[in-house]
C-alpha cells in the first residue's frame, strides 16, 4: 500500500527567498508533547548557565585624572558625554563612545565637590573647596582661548554639593545652608537652615520639581519645598547619610546611602519608617543613583564594590568589583538604562553594563526573541534550587567575603542577644523592634 | 524729632552770627542796615526751607528718598489718635463710642507664639501640602507597578502624520542650493509648509491615547466606507433608466410617506396638520393645471392609439389615476386613504373610451369595469378597496421583480461565494427598501462579473471554486460552526490561563454547553473520549494486557510502507519471537506490580496474647472473639495512582535525585502549590505555542529604546485631576482649593510673579 503524505522535505518546497529560514511544520497538540515541563526546565538551566557565562559587565575604564574622582555628572541631553570632577580641582569631560577625554578644566582650587549639568545641556555648574560656584560652557572655547567660566559666584562658606532644577533656571547648593539660586543672580534667592552645621548632598526631585532633599552631617535628612520659606521635615537616623537620590518614576520615593553600610528607601509621606532597608555592603555606602526606569538603583561603597539593587528588594541582585578598583566615591546610571559609571579613589572612571550578560549592539529579531525567551525561562524557573544556585552565584574577593561573614555573625549574635534579653525579662518590657524601625531615631516636624 | 532738633541747633549759631554782623555795621547806614536785616531774615527763611537732611552716616532714621524722616523714632500712642478723633466733626458717634469702650478695656492680648512654634506650624502645613501634592502620583505609580510591560521613554513621539514644521524644525539648509531655494521661498513669502493637521485636530490627537485613536480611526473608516457606499448606490440608482423601477420607487416613497404621516398624526398633530396643508396646496395646484388630464400632446397621441394598444391605454389610465389621487379631497385626516369624493368634472374631461370596460378583464381591478359616473355614488370603502387592490396588483409585479432578482442573486452567489451574504430578513421589511438594496446588489454583481471577465485568472479561479464548492448555504453554516469551534480552540491555546486544556474538557463534559444553541458535532467528539475511558475501567486489565497490543501509527512516523519491507518486518518479528520465546515479560510485570501494591498496603497487626483472660497452653488457640478484637486492621492506604492503568507502575516514593531539582518551599508570590505548579506546567516556548502566543508570553517587562534618553516622569504624565463637586458645607473649602490651584497655575505660568510673592513672604 502506498500512502501519500504532505511533503516535509525542505528541499522540495520553495522558500520565498533563499535567506528565509527553513520552515518547521509543528503540531501544537499538547497530547503529543508530554515532556514540555522537563524540556523547558533543562532549557532554563542552560539559559541560566549561559547568562552567568556571558556576565562580563566591565566595559571600559577612563583614566586621565590625576587625583581621586569626587563627583560625576551626566550630560542632560547627550548620552555619550560625562563630566567628572577630581580631588585636585580638575574637571574632565569625557566622550564615552570614543572612551577619551574631550576637555580638561582646572576648575577649582582644592576638591571639586559637586558638578551638575544644566537641564538643557548647554552649560554645567561646579562647586569646589574654594567657596565658589562656577558655571561653564559645555562647548569648548575656541582655539587659543583659555578656559573661562561663564559665571563665578563667591560664597561665604565651602559648598559641598550642587544640583540643578529639572526645567527652570534655578539650582541648589549645600554647604553650611541649603541655598536656592537663580542663575541670573549672584546671591541665593532662598536659603534654608535648620540648626545644623553642614550638609553633604542636596538633590532636586525630578518629578515634583519644586521639592528638594538634603543630607546633613547631624545624621539627618531634610526635605524642602522651593516655594516655601521653611524646610518641611527632618528625619534623624542612627548614622549619617552620605547621599540620596529620588526615584525618577515615583515622585515620593527616595533612597539614601548611609554610613551604616545600608541604604534606605523612604516614602516622603511616611518618614518614620523606611519602606525598604537594602543591606549587602560591608562598608559605608558613599553614593547612590537610580536607573532612569526607576526600577533599580546602583550604590557605590567604601568597600570597593558597586551593587545593584531592585528598588523594593532588601538585597542586591548584582555586585561589581575589580582588583584595581578602590573605594568607589561616586556612581551614575546612564540615561538609556544600559550602563553604569563609577568613579573611584584610584583616579579611574569605569563603565559597566547595567545588565551584566547583555549583548551590546543591534540584535536581530531572532536573537531578541531567543534572549527574551531565555529571560522568561529564568524567571519561570527561578525558584528551582539548581537554577537559583547558578543564578545567584557571584565571586567576591576574599577579604570582602570574610568581612561579610563576620558581619553576618555579628548580626546573628546581636539578634540572639536581643532574643535572650527578651526571654529573661518581664514580658512586654523589651519590645520587638523590626529591622526597619531600628535605624530611624526620630522624625522632627 | 531728634534729627529735626539737631538741625535747628546747627542752624542757630549761624543766625546769631549774621545778626551780630548786622549790629556791628549799625552806625553807617540805618536804612541800608534795615534792608540788609530784612534780606538776612528773608534769606534765613529761604535757607531754612531749602535745607535738606543729608545722609552723612548710617542711620535708620534717614529716609532713602530724600524725605525728611521727622518723627520716625517717636511712638504714636492710641490716645493721640483718639484725641484727634474727638475733635474731628465728621466721625460718627458710634465709632467714637466704640473707641472709648476700647480705651476703657483693661484686658491684655495674648502673647504671640514664639518663633520656634510658628515655624513648626508653618513647616507642618507646608509638609502636609506637599505630601498631598505628591500623592497625586499614586495612581500612576501603582499602575506602572502592575503593568505587564513598561516601554521607556514614557513619552514616545506620537505616531501618525507630523506637521511639516515639526519635521523641518531641526533641519537647516546646508548646501548652497538649499540655501538659495530657501531664500527664494522666503523672499516670495511662499508657504514653506501646508499644515497637514489643523491645531484642533492636533489637540484631539494629543488628547487621545493610542487605543482610543485606533478605535476612533476604525469608526471613521467605517463611516467613510458606509458613506461612499451610499453615495455609489445613489449614483447607480440615478443612472437606472427603467421606468418601472422608478415608478416602483416613487410608489414606495409615497407609501412610506403615508405610513410616516399616520405616525405623525399620533405623535405630532401639528406637524401632521402642516403636511395636510401641503397636500391641500398640491391638490389645488393640480386642479389648476392640466398636467395629468390627458390634454397634452402626448396624451392626445396616446388617445389615438389607445383604441388598439393596451399599453397606451394603460399609460393614460395611470395618468388619470395620478390626477385622481392628487385631486382627492382630504376631509378626514384620520383616514389613511384620503380619498372620499371624486370630482365628476375631471372625469367629464376624459375621452369616453378610456372609461369603457376593458376587453381583457382585470379581476383585481373591478372598478375598471364601472363607469366614472357610477363611482361618484360609491361609498368610501370601495374606494379604499380599489386603492388597495391596485396596490396589490402593483405589488405582485414587484414581487415578480423581486423573485427575479432573487433568482439572479442566487445564481451569482453560487458562482462567487466570496460575496458577503445579504441578510434575508430585509425581504420581509419594507418593499421599497428591499427593492433598492437588491437592485443595487444586482448591479454590484454585474460589476463584479465584469471584473471577473476582465481578469482571466480570477475567472479561472472562480471556475475552480465552482467545481469544488459545496452548495452555499450548508457550507456557510459549517463554516460558522468551525469558527465557533476554532475560537474555543484558540482560546484554549492562547490563554495564559493555568489549567488550559483539561479544565475546558471537563467543563464540556459536565455541562451541556449553555451558550451554543446548535450543539456542534465536534463538541460531541471531544466529549466522547472520557466515556470510552469509563467503559475501559470495567475491563479486566489482565485481559487487556495479554491481548496483543494494537500497533498505533503515529502521525509523524513514516507512513509510506512498501510491501517488501513488510515481509522483511514479519521475518524480523519472527526471529525476535523465537529469541525471546521463554520470556513472559507481561506476567513478570504483573507480578511485580502486585508485589508493589502489596508492599504499599499496611499489614494487619495481631495483638492477641494467648492465655490472657482464658486458658492457655499447647494446642489451645485464643478464642475467635478475642482474635477478632485484637487484630488491628490498618486503615486502607490511599488509592494508587496506577490503579486503573494496567500497564504502568507509578512509584510514589520520594526520589532524592529528583528532589535536587524540585522546589521545597512555596515561593513568595504564590498562594498555594497548585498555583505554582500550574504556572510551571504551562510551557512558554516556541515548540508548544504559536508564534504570536510565544511573543506575547516572552515579552520583556521593561523595554527601552536604544540610544534614547529616558526622561523622568513629568507633570504631563499625570492624569487630569477630577474637580470635586462639593456643595453646601464644602463650598468654602472648594473655593479655597480653587484659589490654590489658580495660584499654582499662575506660578507655573509666570515664574517671575512667583518670585515676587516669595520675596513678599
Amino acid at each position: 500500500m502506498k500512502v501519500k503524505v504532505l511533503c516535509r522535505n525542505p528541499d522540495d518546497y520553495v522558500r520565498e527567498t533563499t535567506r528565509d529560514i527553513q520552515r518547521v511544520p509543528r503540531n501544537y497538540d499538547p497530547t503529543i508533547h508530554p515532556f514540555e515541563v522537563s524540556r523547558e526546565y533543562t532549557r532554563a538551566l542552560n539559559a541560566t548557565k549561559l547568562e552567568r557565562i556571558f556576565a562580563k559587565p566591565f566595559v571600559a575604564s577612563l583614566d586621565g585624572h590625576r587625583d581621586g574622582i569626587n563627583c560625576l555628572a551626566k550630560h542632560a541631553k547627550t548620552l555619550s558625554v560625562v563630566l567628572s570632577g577630581a580631588c585636585d580641582g580638575e574637571v574632565k569631560i569625557w566622550n564615552l563612545s570614543k572612551r577619551e577625554c574631550m576637555r580638561t578644566i582646572q576648575a577649582h582650587e582644592g576638591f571639586v565637590r559637586g558638578i551638575c549639568s544644566r537641564f538643557c545641556g548647554s552649560s554645567f555648574f561646579t562647586v569646589g573647596d574654594d567657596k565658589t560656584v562656577k558655571q561653564w560652557n559645555m562647548e569648548p572655547p575656541g582655539r587659543g582661548l583659555q578656559e573661562e567660566p561663564l559665571n563665578t559666584i563667591l560664597g561665604k562658606a565651602v559648598y559641598t554639593g550642587i544640583d540643578h532644577h529639572q526645567t527652570e533656571g534655578t539650582f541648589a547648593t549645600c554647604g553650611q545652608t541649603v541655598d536656592i539660586w537663580d542663575e541670573q543672580r549672584s546671591s541665593p534667592i532662598r536659603s534654608f537652615s535648620w540648626g545644623v552645621d553642614s550638609f553633604s548632598c542636596v538633590r532636586y526631585n525630578p518629578v515634583e520639581t519644586e521639592l528638594l532633599a538634603s543630607c546633613a552631617s547631624d545624621r539627618s535628612i531634610i526635605l524642602y519645598d522651593m516655594r516655601e520659606s521653611a524646610p518641611l521635615k527632618k528625619i534623624i537616623m542612627q548614622l549619617r547619610s552620605n547621599t540620596l537620590c529620588w526615584n525618577p518614576m515615583e515622585a515620593y520615593n527616595f533612597t539614601c546611602s548611609n554610613e551604616d553600610y545600608n541604604l534606605y528607601t523612604y516614602d516622603m509621606r511616611r518618614l518614620d519608617v523606611p519602606v525598604t532597608v537594602h543591606m549587602d555592603h560591608v562598608s559605608a555606602v558613599l553614593d547612590v543613583d537610580y536607573s532612569p526606569t526607576g526600577k533599580e538603583f546602583v550604590s557605590a561603597s567604601f568597600d570597593k564594590t558597586i551593587r545593584i539593587f531592585p528598588k523594593n528588594s532588601g538585597h542586591s541582585r548584582e555586585v561589581y568589583h575589580t582588583k584595581r578598583m578602590q573605594h568607589v566615591i561616586c556612581v551614575k546610571w546612564s540615561a538609556d538604562n544600559k550602563y553604569i559609571l563609577s568613579g573611584s579613589d584610584e583616579m579611574n572612571i569605569r563603565l559597566w553594563k547595567a545588565n551584566a550578560s547583555e549583548k551590546l549592539g543591534l540584535l536581530t529579531p531572532r536573537e531578541k526573541a531567543a534572549l527574551n525567551y531565555n529571560q522568561k525561562l529564568r524567571d519561570k524557573f527561578q525558584h528551582h534550587p539548581q537554577v537559583r544556585r547558578i543564578a545567584r552565584h557571584r565571586h567576591l574577593p576574599r577579604d570582602l567575603f570574610k568581612q561579610k561573614r563576620e558581619l553576618r555573625e555579628m548580626k546573628e549574635a546581636r539578634r540572639r542577644k536581643a532574643q535572650n534579653v527578651r526571654k529573661h525579662s518581664k514580658p512586654g518590657s523589651v519590645p520587638l523592634v523590626t529591622e526597619k524601625e531600628k535605624h530611624v531615631v526620630s522624625v522632627v516636624e | 524729632m531728634a534729627g529735626g532738633g539737631n538741625n535747628e541747633e546747627e542752624l542757630s549759631p549761624d543766625d546769631e552770627h549774621i545778626i551780630s554782623a548786622s549790629e556791628e555795621e549799625d552806625g553807617s547806614d540805618d536804612e541800608s542796615k534795615h534792608a540788609k536785616l530784612l534780606e538776612a531774615i528773608s534769606s534765613l527763611g529761604k535757607r531754612k526751607r531749602m535745607k535738606r537732611t543729608e545722609r552723612s552716616e548710617a542711620s535708620v532714621q534717614v529716609s532713602e528718598f530724600s524725605v525728611n524722616a521727622d518723627g520716625t523714632g517717636e511712638k504714636v500712642n492710641l490716645s493721640d489718635l483718639l484725641g484727634t478723633m474727638d475733635k474731628t466733626p465728621g466721625a460718627p458717634n458710634k465709632t467714637k463710642q466704640q473707641l472709648k469702650n476700647l480705651q476703657n478695656r483693661k484686658e491684655t492680648l495674648e502673647l504671640p507664639l514664639s518663633k520656634q512654634q510658628t515655624e513648626k506650624i508653618q513647616r507642618e502645613v507646608a509638609y502636609d501640602k506637599s505630601s498631598k501634592e505628591v500623592s497625586r502620583w499614586e495612581t500612576v505609580i501603582t499602575q506602572n507597578q502592575k503593568a505587564e510591560q513598561l516601554v521607556f521613554p514614557l513619552r514616545q513621539d506620537p505616531t501618525g502624520p507630523k506637521r511639516m514644521e515639526q519635521v523641518v524644525a531641526g533641519w537647516k539648509a546646508k548646501t548652497p542650493l538649499e540655501k538659495e531655494i530657501f531664500s527664494l521661498l522666503h523672499s516670495n513669502n511662499q508657504p514653506i509648509h501646508d499644515p497637514l493637521l489643523t491645531p484642533a485636530e492636533e489637540a484631539s490627537i494629543k488628547a487621545m491615547s493610542l487605543e482610543e485613536a485606533k478605535i476612533r480611526q476604525a469608526e471613521f473608516r467605517k463611516a467613510r466606507v458606509l458613506q461612499s457606499y451610499y453615495e455609489a448606490k445613489a449614483r447607480r440608482e440615478r443612472k437606472i433608466k427603467s421606468k418601472k423601477y422608478h415608478k416602483l420607487q416613487k410608489k414606495a416613497k409615497v407609501k412610506a410617506f403615508l405610513k410616516q404621516f399616520d405616525e405623525m398624526m399620533k405623535t405630532d398633530p401639528a406637524g401632521a396638520l402642516e403636511e395636510l396643508k401641503k397636500m391641500e396646496l398640491s391638490r389645488m395646484q393640480e386642479r389648476m393645471s392640466l398636467k395629468h388630464q390627458n390634454s397634452g400632446k402626448w396624451a392626445k397621441s396616446k388617445a389615438i392609439m389607445a383604441k388598439y394598444d393596451d399599453a397606451a391605454r394603460k399609460a393614460m389610465q395611470e395618468q388619470l389615476e395620478m390626477n385622481k389621487q392628487l385631486t382627492q379631497k382630504l376631509v378626514v385626516p384620520s383616514d389613511d386613504d384620503d380619498d372620499e369624493e371624486r370630482n365628476v368634472e375631471e372625469a367629464d374631461a376624459l375621452p369616453d373610451f378610456v372609461n369603457d370596460p376593458e376587453p381583457i378583464l382585470d379581476s383585481v381591478n373591478p372598478w375598471m369595469r364601472g363607469k366614472l359616473t357610477q363611482e361618484h355614488s360609491e361609498p368610501e370603502v370601495t374606494a379604499v378597496a380599489t386603492e388597495t387592490a391596485d396596490e396589490e396588483e402593483e405589488e405582485n409585479e414587484e414581487e415578480k421583480l423581486l423573485r427575479e432578482f432573487e433568482r439572479k442573486r442566487k445564481l451569482r452567489q453560487d458562482e462567487d461565494d466570496d460575496l458577503v451574504p445579504v441578510p434575508q430578513e430585509e425581504k420581509q421589511e419594507e418593499v421599497a427598501g428591499e427593492n433598492v438594496i437588491q437592485i443595487s446588489d444586482d448591479e454590484d454583481k454585474e460589476e463584479e462579473e465584469e471584473e471577473v471577465v476582465v481578469s482571466e485568472f480570477n475567472s479561472l479561479f472562480n471556475r475552480l471554486m465552482k467545481s469544488s464548492s459545496v452548495p452555499p448555504v450548508p457550507e456557510q453554516t459549517g463554516a460558522e460552526e468551525a469558527e465557533l469551534l476554532d475560537e474555543g480552540l484558540v482560546r484554549v491555546r492562547t490563554m495564559d490561563d493555568l489549567e488550559a486544556l483539561q479544565q475546558d474538557v471537563v467543563m464540556d463534559t459536565t455541562q451541556p454547553a449553555p451558550a451554543s444553541a446548535t450543539p456542534a458535532p465536534s463538541m460531541e467528539t471531544t466529549s466522547e473520549p472520557p466515556k470510552k475511558k469509563k467503559k475501559k475501567k470495567g475491563i479486566d486489565p489482565n485481559e487487556v494486557l495479554t491481548k496483543e497490543a494494537k500497533v498505533i501509527k503515529m502521525p509523524l512516523a513514516p507512513t509510506v510502507v512498501e510491501e517488501e519491507e513488510e515481509e522483511v518486518h514479519a521475518e524480523q518479528t519472527a526471529i525476535i519471537k523465537e529469541a525471546f520465546a521463554g520470556d513472559d515479560v507481561i506476567s513478570d510485570f504483573l507480578k511485580d506490580k502486585r508485589k508493589q501494591e502489596k508492599a504499599g498496603q499496611a499489614e494487619v497487626v495481631d495483638l492477641t496474647l494467648p492465655g490472657w483472660g482464658e486458658w492457655g497452653g499447647v494446642g489451645l488457640k485464643p478464642s475467635k472473639r478475642k482474635r477478632r478484637k485484637f487484630r488491628l486492621k490498618a486503615p486502607a492506604p490511599p488509592l494508587r495512582k496506577d490503579q486503573n492503568l494496567p500497564d504502568v507502575i507509578i512509584s510514589e516514593k520520594r526520589n532524592s535525585s529528583v528532589a535536587n531539582h524540585q522546589v521545597s518551599q512555596l515561593p513568595f508570590p504564590f498562594q498555594n502549590s497548585t498555583q505554582f505548579e500550574s504556572c510551571v506546567r504551562f510551557p512558554v516556548g516556541q515548540t508548544w505555542n504559536t508564534q504570536t502566543t510565544f511573543r506575547k508570553l516572552t515579552a520583556p517587562k521593561v523595554v527601552t529604546k536604544m540610544g534614547a534618553i529616558i526622561e523622568p516622569m513629568s507633570k504631563e504624565d499625570l492624569p487630569p485631576v477630577k474637580e470635586s463637586s462639593g456643595a453646601g458645607s464644602g463650598a468654602t473649602i472648594v473655593l479655597g482649593e480653587k484659589v490654590e490651584e489658580e495660584t499654582k497655575k499662575a506660578r507655573r505660568r509666570n515664574p517671575l510673579q512667583k518670585k515676587k510673592k516669595k520675596s513678599r513672604q
